[in-house]
């Protein structure tokens, strides 16, 4: 018993000094990632600020056509400074996007909504002009938030499970099926949710992440990360966008 | 000399053998002074954990000689596996994902880069998420979650869906074999997705699967088989609204669509990985991935190694302490 005590002690020890060394060498390795990404962070910003001048020949021109539908998520903590929010949609217009979905999870877009709209030229609120209404010079705007994910989703499905119960039969005690993607999709709809799927979605914030967009119309939305709001750059939206031209989806087939 | 022919270094056997003299390794007395030296050097580095120290003791009895009869490529596998584990054991000095999740795109680009015959990409793909799986559960990471196969790929040519379907019965029965790796990290096997649009034999084996590995409890793989994300939360909407209809309950709320959900058996994904630098998720997790970081490497699928997984790893690490307190706003 005595013999064993100070050899607990020295194993403990050097089991406290292996995990010392061990954190070492872990911190070290996030500090060379941290200058990884600070080096290629830089390279970035050289080569949008080339794009806004023009400097690169392919950002000169860019198939918007193909761009339909924007979606732009906004970390909560950027989306409390409304005006650069209103300044990336001022540029998106410039680009010649037609329509915009700006999400922030907890809705503080949409309590800006009406001043977003004032500022923003030739913008309209998608809501009231719907989407087969947008006239070519204006660009439509939607504000969503997480109250339009799950939410709208469980709102959905109690309008199913209406028509689910008006349809039971009294005899088998069975119901018509109104359980597909359309039924639900239909149903979304009714309680006001957009059931357009966003072709591409830029994230604004630390993480790429989608920051809990409506799950629902996300299925083939091409997701970038764009870095942090507060540094946002012409160059690299335009960057994203063109790249975004590019890409060939096969739709699982 | 009896040789472990699956590698598998549990350390407890190799340090009893070296101790005592018994089964197949020399014992510590056996050893000339250089290597005694070595193993008394290693010792505090292993302390904590008596697998790197069967590790350890296994790689210095293959380096002196004795096992060496077509051993070369065993001893540089012992020295990736050492090198692995030290490299682990310094990545979960920082939080580590609970759930990895994985879109394994590329297979048919691959194949075609490559020159090789179709369906060649699938298996060569089935090998990449094998060894990801492997490394997935040496790390520690209990939940690994695979989208193997789209409702949208029946679209695909009846031949290649044919063969995809060939593939996946092989690769599921594989999995009650002894040897597979299912059994050597006790894992339990979930299949997901539409299980009934697939045929009789893959339904069945996939079943069979599914309850042989039911009572393992250390680690889980998700397997999405006949799966879109909308499809899944259309069949929760269903369960829920069939169940709410028979208690006559006129009310589904947020958590009866939760609780219905087939991935719910896991918590939600911490990292989704989708290889060949494709930027969507195809229909994959859209439900369960608001909190996820989304991580695209450009190599595809059976090109993907063990650097990709530590860097997503390490900019989990970055980002851990943003995507908790975005869950705990939620």
């Amino acid at each position: 018993m005595d013999f064993n005590d100070p050899m607990l002690a020295l194993s403990s020890s050097i089991g406290q000094i292996g995990d010392f060394g061990l954190d070492l060498v872990w911190r070290f390795i996030h500090i060379v990632v941290t200058l990884c990404l600070i080096v290629s962070g830089i390279f970035e910003l050289v080569e949008s600020y080339a794009i806004s001048l023009g400097l690169i020949q392919k950002y000169s021109s860019i198939d918007i056509e193909k761009l339909k539908c924007l979606a732009v998520v906004v970390d909560i903590e950027a989306a409390r400074d409304v005006s650069k929010v209103i300044e990336l949609l001022r540029w998106l217009t410039t680009i010649g996007v037609k329509q915009v979905g700006v999400f922030d999870s907890q809705g503080l877009l949409k309590k800006s909504k009406d001043m977003i709209l004032e500022m923003v030229p030739r913008s309209v609120l998608l809501q009231e002009t719907g989407e087969n209404n947008i006239s070519p010079d204006s660009i439509a705007l939607e504000f969503i938030s997480s109250f339009d994910n799950k939410e709208a989703v469980v709102k959905a499905a109690n309008i199913l499970l209406q028509k689910y119960l008006k349809s039971i039969h009294p005899e088998n005690g069975e119901g018509e099926n109104v359980f597909t993607e359309s039924h639900l999709n239909e149903a979304l709809r009714v309680v006001g949710e957009c059931v357009h799927v966003p072709d591409l979605l830029l994230v604004y914030g630390p993480v790429r992440s989608h920051l809990g967009f409506p799950a629902w119309r996300l299925r083939y939305t091409e997701i970038v990360h764009m870095g942090s709001l507060k540094y946002m750059r012409y160059g690299s939206l335009l960057k994203a966008i063109h790249k975004f031209t590019g890409v060939r989806q096969n739709y699982g087939v | 000399m009896c040789r472990r022919e699956n590698n598998d270094l549990s350390g407890n056997d190799v340090v009893q053998s070296f101790i005592t003299g018994s089964g197949s390794f020399p014992t510590f007395a056996s050893l000339n002074s250089q290597l005694r030296i070595l193993v008394l050097s290693l010792l505090p580095s292993t302390i904590s954990d008596p697998k790197n120290l069967g590790t350890v003791l296994h790689f210095i009895y293959l380096s002196s000689g004795e096992g060496m009869g077509g051993g070369i490529r065993q001893l540089l596998e012992q020295v990736h596996r050492l090198s692995r584990r030290c490299l682990f054991r310094v990545l979960s000095m920082g939080p580590l994902p609970t759930h990895l999740a994985f879109i394994m795109d590329g297979n048919r680009r691959y194949a075609k880069k490559r020159g090789l015959e179709d369906g060649s990409g699938h298996k060569a793909g089935f090998s990449a998420l094998m060894s990801m799986l492997q490394y997935c559960y040496e790390l520690g990471i209990k939940y690994v979650t695979v989208y193997a196969f789209s409702i949208d790929n029946f679209r695909r040519k009846p031949e290649e869906v044919q063969s995809l379907m060939d593939l996946m019965l092989e690769k599921i029965k594989s999995l009650l074999d002894k040897e597979s790796i299912v059994h050597e990290y006790g894992i339990r096997v979930y299949f997901i997705g539409n299980l009934g649009l697939l045929n009789d034999q893959v339904r069945a084996a996939a079943e069979e699967v599914m309850k042989a590995t039911a009572k393992n409890s250390r680690v889980v793989l998700l397997v999405c088989v006949a799966y879109n994300s909308t499809d899944e939360i259309v069949q929760a909407v269903k369960r829920s609204c069939v169940d709410k209809a028979d208690r006559d309950v006129e009310r589904i709320q947020l958590v009866d669509i939760e609780e219905n959900m087939q991935m719910s058996v896991a918590p939600e994904p911490d990292i989704l990985i989708r290889s060949s630098g494709e930027t969507r998720l195809s229909n994959f997790l859209l439900w369960q991935t608001g909190n996820s970081q989304l991580f695209s490497p450009d190599a595809l699928w059976p090109e993907i190694g063990l650097r990709h997984l530590v860097w997503a790893i390490l900019n989990f690490q970055r980002s851990h302490s943003y995507l908790e307190k975005k869950k705990k706003q939620l």
